[in-house]
């Protein structure tokens, strides 16, 4: 068993333990924690696979970004200095046996796969990421700065109060 | 490293966020379980872009899965802080009626 290996075998686990300990905590702040270890086991997943770029995308938008707006939504929707963060979860034998079956349907279909052996030696780089961006995947990545555009505006709009209606309910 | 490690690890990821969407009572938990599945999905992606034809193509599909979900958050959180301006709760049992 090589390094490598061991490293993906140990964050693997990590990544599905701080994952477990979202689904079963009460509270929404240690979830949110737990999420950012699940987001940094799957950064050192990819880069076991070789794909480093993603990796750091990875930390900077999910860790960076995307947690930190999540416990700014906590903060915002709980009032902290009362009491802790709690939440209760419902549905309990239903979700289990949703989630039980579709990963055992996933397991079965995996299974049935001819997967073609991982090639050691193309191994993707950042030069190829740069320019596949800027050639063939050029729409893509246009509709994709539109579409954050559009995101914030949204978000804007949406979250922003409106002048004289803030208490008109 | 076998491919097939990284689908099994994508498919407990999201088995366990489909779990957390359906049981959670907290909306921002919610959010957190959608964020779980991206992640499972981008896992994937990554694995498929080390084999043999079209090497790296599924890194550029977990980018793309990257920036969606970044605008998702975004846009699920502000409806969350709307919702709790309304109705002064985000306990999804309580939000019950529309127009109310």
């Amino acid at each position: 068993m090589t390094i490598i290996e061991l490293g993906f075998y140990f964050f693997s686990i990590l990544a599905c333990l701080s994952a477990a300990f979202i689904l079963f905590t009460k509270n929404v702040l240690y979830a949110a924690f737990s999420l950012v270890l699940t987001f940094l086991s799957v950064a050192a997943i990819y880069v076991i696979a070789h794909a480093e770029f993603v990796a750091v995308t990875q930390i900077m938008i999910y860790v960076g970004g995307i947690v930190v707006l999540i416990i700014f939504g906590v903060m915002l929707t709980n009032k902290l200095a009362d009491k802790k963060p709690i939440s209760g979860s419902h549905n309990k034998f239903m979700a289990f046996m949703v989630a039980l079956s579709i990963f055992v349907m996933l397991i079965y279909t995996i299974g049935q796969i001819n997967f073609p052996l991982i090639t050691k030696a193309l191994e993707p780089n950042l030069k190829m990421l740069g320019v596949g961006l800027m050639s063939d995947y050029l729409l893509p990545f246009e509709i994709a700065a539109v579409l954050l555009l559009i995101a914030l505006i949204g978000a804007a709009v949406i979250a922003g109060k409106k002048e004289g209606q803030d208490h008109a309910d | 490293m076998q491919i097939e490690f990284y689908f099994l690890i994508s498919s407990f990821l999201f088995a366990i966020g489909l779990a957390i969407v359906v049981t959670r009572k907290n909306a921002i938990l919610v959010l957190m379980g959608i964020e779980l599945m991206l992640n499972a999905a981008n896992i994937n992606f990554v694995a498929i872009s080390q084999s043999a034809p079209d090497v790296g193509a599924g890194q550029f599909f977990a980018l793309f899965v990257i920036v969606v979900a970044a605008a998702e958050a975004a846009v699920g959180l502000a409806i969350v802080l709307r919702v709790y301006d309304y109705f002064k709760t985000i306990d999804l049992d309580n939000i019950n009626e529309l127009k109310g």
